[in-house]
């Protein structure tokens, strides 16, 4: 009797224990980032405008990823790119869940025709890559800032989160109880609110982890050309457009920014990856 | 036909929706009402929106995309002489990446209990992380700057009339993209191969006496180009639309630096036609998918033509 209730209970701290590793890297990497992005709130190894190198220098212990054309330590501005892609990654998928869950619902609740024009319209935007509608938005607003990058990638990501969001809700609705809350009398927006949205809710979540990665990648790609937050943000990717300006006197430079990039976005599609494990039990075995 | 006329459409509503005048780009910062108005009739700005519609649909009837506000010249031309440039530089980079990840997307699968079996998946779902002008950047640092292999960047001014510095100069920039699209490329693939291997289709072949390689090449890789075949049309025109990232990075005079240029310098006519010109090549490109799919699936050739694009 005992030992058949130590067997169960320790069947189930084995279970609790056997965290999805994909879940506990990313959630690692992530992590890290986070607490590197809050740390520059308070403290840098040296200060963002501070010259306190020779100019390009290589890592060395003073510098450990090295300094820029002007003296200024890479280290700092890496640690301060972190702040800057979590800050745009996180403003972007706030406001692309806002519209593309928003217009979503309203397309899955709308009469035939609307829903189909806007199911085409939609078709269409995600047809353009991300970065391209983002660089349109930019160019139209004056001059590049951390608020046109979040607007833009934002407003181009909508789209994606839009049409699932969508196609989610049309597959809830078709349920009987839909039509059993109806026929009580339960109006459109609460049926969206009591059986939709709690219904679509842990789908959406993961693509919006995968979403932060693109955002993380469209960030550093505005920045890179140029289209990103001005100088005094340091994005990884105007530190690789500098680092690739310098590349023949210094090839050193652009291996700690992409490497910062690579371990945020990498971080993020485990994380988003264990989360839809974790919500569908199914997929687990098939891993 | 269709599609294109929606295209455009769309593509119009697109850039008049976005805030700030295209006379702008004509008139310096001072400038007073007067030259503005100017600016505004020059360009046409300063009528009704469906006037300028009109205009802009009776121009293109005509393959008339305009003319630079910038240059003066003709935006057609312009993209003519950039095209020579992006379309051999995406299609090489898609056949090399097609290449690689068919054979890899297969094997991962199919072996997946060997070491590289798990190590493809890794790396392709590492592949996918990083972003394409890493990768460029990192290969002009190995190969132009510490080999010395090829040029950092840059195309000859001659254009394919030296077709040995041509070629040259796309060797980094084909194998950026490739790299980064082979990483997405494997994953469907992988999945597809998946779908096959599961399926009942492939026991029957089995049990009738085929070979596992056999049957898997019969009857396997039809099936399973299909979905994939999709995804390879989608991938090959976010490449093409997506060139201003690895253009930039390897300064060619392409499609992509154009778009960027134009938007820099606010050149309306050359954004718009830079983007109606892609916009052309992506349908063409699903057109051409779905006569590939057609081809390969017999299943398929009852749905009405053109349905995908």
């Amino acid at each position: 009797m005992s030992g058949h209730d130590a067997m169960v209970s320790g069947n189930g701290r084995a279970r609790k224990a056997a965290l999805p590793w994909p879940l506990a890297v990313g959630g690692l990497l992530v992590g890290l980032h986070i607490v590197v992005a809050l740390l520059t709130l308070v403290w840098t190894p040296y200060g963002v405008g501070d010259m306190a190198g020779g100019r390009l220098e290589a890592p060395s212990l003073a510098h450990w990823a090295g300094t820029d054309r002007l003296g200024r330590d890479l280290m700092t501005q890496i640690m301060i790119g972190s702040r800057i892609a979590l800050l745009v990654g996180c403003g972007a998928v706030a406001l692309g869940a806002l519209i593309g869950v928003t217009i979503g619902i309203l397309a899955a609740f709308a009469t035939r025709t609307l829903d189909d024009v806007l199911a085409a319209a939609l078709d269409i935007l995600i047809a353009f890559p991300t970065l391209l509608l983002a660089m349109l938005i930019v160019a139209s607003s004056d001059g590049a800032s951390l608020g046109t990058a979040i607007l833009a990638i934002g407003i181009a990501g909508s789209a994606i989160v839009a049409r699932l969001t969508r196609i989610l809700a049309k597959r809830v609705l078709a349920m009987d109880y839909i039509t059993a809350a109806r026929v009580a009398g339960t109006g459109w927006p609460g049926i969206a609110r009591i059986h939709v949205l709690p219904n679509i809710w842990p789908t959406l979540i993961v693509n919006f982890a995968l979403q932060f990665g693109l955002a993380v990648i469209a960030e550093a790609s505005l920045s890179y050309l140029g289209l990103g937050a001005p100088p005094p943000n340091a994005s990884w990717g105007r530190l690789l457009q500098e680092a690739q300006a310098s590349v023949y006197t210094a090839p050193f430079g652009a291996i700690a920014p992409g490497i910062a990039l690579v371990s945020l976005v990498i971080g993020l599609n485990l994380f988003a990856d264990g989360l839809r494990d974790a919500a569908d039990p199914t997929r687990r075995r098939s891993r | 036909m269709l599609s294109v006329a929606i295209a455009a459409v769309i593509l119009f509503l697109l850039l008049r929706l976005l805030p700030g005048d295209p006379a702008n780009a004509l008139v310096s910062v001072g400038a007073d009402a007067a030259q503005i108005e100017a600016a505004r009739r020059q360009v046409g700005s300063d009528l009704p929106l469906h006037e300028q519609f009109l205009r802009f649909a009776v121009d293109l009837a005509r393959f008339d995309l305009g003319n630079s506000f910038v240059s003066g010249a003709p935006v057609l031309t312009e993209i003519g002489r950039r095209l020579v440039v992006t379309v051999p530089l995406t299609l090489m980079a898609f056949l090399l990446a097609v290449a690689i990840a068919v054979p890899l997307g297969i094997l991962s699968v199919v072996r997946q209990n060997r070491w590289y079996g798990g190590l493809i998946s890794v790396v392709s779902q590492l592949g996918i992380a990083v972003p394409v002008f890493w990768i460029g950047i990192l290969l002009v640092t190995v190969f132009a700057v510490n080999l010395r292999l090829f040029p950092s960047g840059g195309f000859p001014s001659r254009g394919w009339q030296a077709p040995g510095a041509a070629v040259q100069a796309l060797v980094l920039p084909v194998a950026t993209i490739a790299i980064v699209m082979s990483a997405s490329l494997i994953r469907y693939v992988r999945s597809a191969t998946q779908d096959v291997l599961g399926s009942d289709y492939l026991r029957t072949a089995r049990a009738l006496g085929a070979s596992f390689s056999e049957a898997l090449l019969r009857h396997g890789i039809r099936n399973g180009a299909v979905p994939v075949i999709s995804i390879l049309g989608i991938e090959l025109a976010s490449t093409l639309l997506g060139a201003v990232v690895v253009e930039r990075v390897f300064a060619l005079p392409g499609l992509g630096s154009m778009l960027l240029l134009g938007i820099e310098q606010r050149d309306y006519p050359n954004v718009q036609g830079v983007l109606f010109v892609s916009t052309l090549l992506v349908l063409l490109v699903g057109f051409a998918a779905d006569l590939l799919q057609r081809l390969i699936d017999p299943r398929l050739r009852g749905r009405v033509a053109g349905g995908g694009a």
